[in-house]
């Protein structure tokens, strides 16, 4: 981050939107700054592709302004466009053209010259491991393989700012790790960074989290400053049958709530010191003996939980 | 207007075209199977008529007649009856569709009254065929009586031109074989054209939005003329090709006169396929589902182009609403042109009118196409 304060990138205000009648963004204000790699998080049906469609200009708000990158996206549409790269939720290249031929599209289509096309596909094929499928066609990609072609496209003209909506659904570990590195790279060099996930473990890596439960933003900040706002202290409770636990202690005074997490439970308690000896004794008199109760750090999927009160898919 | 956008596209909807061989294959022999079905199908000659023939006299100058009622070449014989029901029996199974009746006592009543009758009885369930079978009917009896004239005169020592008569010299020009073919093949040429074209971009744009590529593709700066113009350059060439193969077939498969030239018939050509891709294209916009937008393509070509431009039922014997109607149907236009070129030689000069129509027509659904394309997703 520079010393200067960063400039607001993209701003949004009182943005809203329908679809036959039923509201699915209502009055969203957002300001992300340059160089950031912001996160709206939210289970489906949030509202996260709508307002990824409303910031690429492919999608009118019905009230509310959008600005990026100074220009008023919803008059001017096509000149943030200029310096916008979206990467739909669906796979949006062409499965019958190769890795290589896509790449020139899309390079063409934004006038990228040949000399910075084939610097920069040749950069960029590197850092994603697609260097040896360079004559592959896109549709015989493996899912996570499509998704860094469809990033490396997004990247061939150095877009200013980049849209990602939900860009790790369905890719393997390592193919996500290459995705995030790419990510790094591009924040380092200023590049505003917008996107969607379900995941929670990837919204930790965001700098800063916009947490959207039912077309709208309930809190935004940075992740660690979330975590902080979470009320109350967090438990984990691993036990042979976390479901009954969770049954067991769903109702207990103290507890503001319980989250199962495999092959353990997350326990929201007011107050950690006394609640442990209480849960102890509970878990004792009820026959639980394998139960281990430890202090734990709130993950992104807890203090989701708790802020918006309601439940993540994941 | 960015030309690099507008390469960058047509080469990848080249690409597209040529890596879907089956798509290919059907837009390139689609036409000629179409070219052949409707070029033989559809002739409104009607040649072999078949006949019942019931001679009641039976001699060497009734045979006589016959045979030369036979010999004009729109007649066969069918049947040779021996009884009146045999005709009503012959009709019912649909052996013959007219039957010629020589009485008993013809070659008397020639003979003694100088005239005698022929009977002949039609099937008119086929009112158009009844009509066309009449009239060869009247021509041939007409020749035999040309040829009874003269053997009289010559029996009378009388030279025919001695004999006052008026002879009709018809002088059929452009199609002086009076073959239906010349008149109905450049026509079949341009409904083929039309409906394929149609047919080609009908999809283009609807296979987009289908497979997802729409969403990334309208969130670039891209235009929606350049969109346009790079989906419409392949098609162009693919409805060129089709274009070539439909006119090779007419000219040298079904053998239509061709007197005009290659120039104005490749610009006329180039043109109305220009029209027809727009027209699918339009369609494609504005229907975002490839089945729909190539059952509508057909739809509003194949009726329209059938019925009312002209190829078969002639223009101007169409009620004045409905000639008025056939303005928008495009392919009359193109109709008009190919007969004119193929069959009168006429050049562009000559075919101003039609090449105006469609070329006002480019323009406008150019216009209209480019307006619809929005690069929204609402």
């Amino acid at each position: 981050m520079s010393a200067t304060a960063p400039e607001i990138t993209i701003r949004t205000q009182g943005v809203s939107r329908s679809f036959g009648g039923v509201l699915a963004i209502n009055k969203v204000d957002m300001a992300i700054l340059q160089g950031e790699i912001f996160g709206l998080v939210g289970p489906d049906g949030a509202g996260k592709t709508t307002i990824m469609r409303m910031l690429a200009g492919i999608l009118a708000p019905d009230s509310g302004v959008i600005s990026v990158d100074g220009v008023d996206v919803v008059r001017d549409a096509e000149v943030a466009k200029r310096h916008v790269s979206y990467m739909p939720q669906r796979f949006g290249l062409y499965e019958d053209l190769t890795v290589k031929e896509n790449l020139f599209f899309y390079g063409e289509l934004f006038s990228v010259s040949r000399k910075d096309r084939l610097a920069r596909s040749k950069e960029l094929l590197a850092a994603a491991g697609l260097q040896p499928f360079q004559s592959r066609l896109a549709g015989q990609l493996s899912g996570g393989m499509k998704q860094k072609l469809g990033l490396v496209c997004a990247l061939i003209h150095t877009p200013r700012i980049l849209l990602l909506d939900e860009p790790t659904t369905g890719v393997d570990p390592v193919s996500r790790r290459d995705f995030w590195a790419i990510l790094y790279n591009l924040r380092e060099s200023g590049v505003t960074i917008v996107l969607s996930t379900a995941y929670m473990d990837e919204a930790e890596r965001c700098s800063r989290l916009a947490l959207l439960h039912a077309g709208e933003i309930r809190h935004c900040d940075t992740p660690e400053r979330l975590k902080q706002a979470m009320p109350g202290a967090l438990l984990a409770i691993t036990s042979q049958d976390p479901r009954a636990l969770r049954a067991l202690i769903a109702d207990r005074p103290g507890v503001l709530g319980v989250l199962l997490m495999g092959d353990r439970v997350h326990v929201r308690v007011d107050d950690p010191s006394r609640r442990i000896p209480e849960l102890t004794t509970l878990l004792a008199a009820q026959g639980v003996a394998d139960a281990v109760i430890t202090p734990a750090e709130p993950g992104i999927e807890d203090v989701f939980v708790a802020l918006v009160g309601a439940q993540t898919p994941l | 207007m960015n030309i690099r956008r507008i390469f960058a596209l047509a080469y990848k909807e080249t690409l597209q075209i040529w890596r879907d061989p089956r798509s290919l294959a059907i837009a390139l022999l689609m036409p000629l199977m179409q070219m052949t079905l409707l070029g033989y199908g559809v002739s409104l000659d009607i040649k072999h008529v078949p006949v019942c023939v019931y001679d009641q006299e039976n001699n060497q100058q009734t045979r006589g007649i016959i045979g030369d009622i036979v010999s004009s070449g729109w007649f066969s014989i069918s049947r040779t009856l021996t009884r009146q029901v045999g005709i009503r029996h012959a009709m019912d199974r649909g052996d013959c569709i007219a039957a010629i009746v020589i009485p008993a006592n013809f070659s008397r009543r020639l003979a003694s009254t100088g005239s005698a009758p022929v009977q002949a009885i039609l099937d008119a369930t086929d009112v158009n065929t009844t009509n066309i079978a009449i009239g060869y009917l009247q021509g041939a009896i007409g020749e035999i009586n040309a040829g009874i004239d003269a053997q009289w005169a010559a029996a009378h020592g009388i030279q025919p031109s001695q004999i006052g008569q008026v002879d009709l010299v018809q002088s059929t020009w452009f199609n002086e074989t009076l073959d239906s073919r010349n008149f109905i093949i450049p026509g079949v040429v341009a409904v083929i054209l039309a409906l394929v074209g149609a047919q080609l971009t009908s999809l283009t744009i609807a296979r987009e939005w289908e497979r997802g590529t729409m969403e990334q593709l309208i969130s670039t700066p891209v235009t929606a003329l350049e969109v346009m113009l790079g989906k419409l350059i392949p098609y162009f060439v693919v409805g060129l090709v089709d274009a070539v193969f439909c006119l090779a077939a007419a000219a040298w498969w079904f053998k239509v006169p061709f007197r005009g030239s290659i120039m104005t018939l490749f610009v006329t050509t180039a043109l109305f396929i220009l029209v027809v891709l727009d027209i699918g294209y339009l369609i494609s916009v504005r229907i975002r589902s490839q089945l729909g937008a190539s059952q509508v393509a057909l739809l509003i070509t194949l009726l329209p182009t059938t019925l009312l431009s002209g190829y078969t039922f002639p223009i101007d014997q169409m009620p004045a609403p409905i000639r008025a109607l056939t303005f928008i149907v495009y392919p009359r236009y193109y109709v008009t042109i190919l007969r004119a070129i193929f069959l009168k030689g006429s050049g562009l000069a000559d075919l101003w009118a039609p090449s105006l129509g469609l070329l006002i027509y480019a323009v406008i659904v150019i216009w209209l196409a480019a307006r619809a394309f929005q690069k929204r997703l609402d």
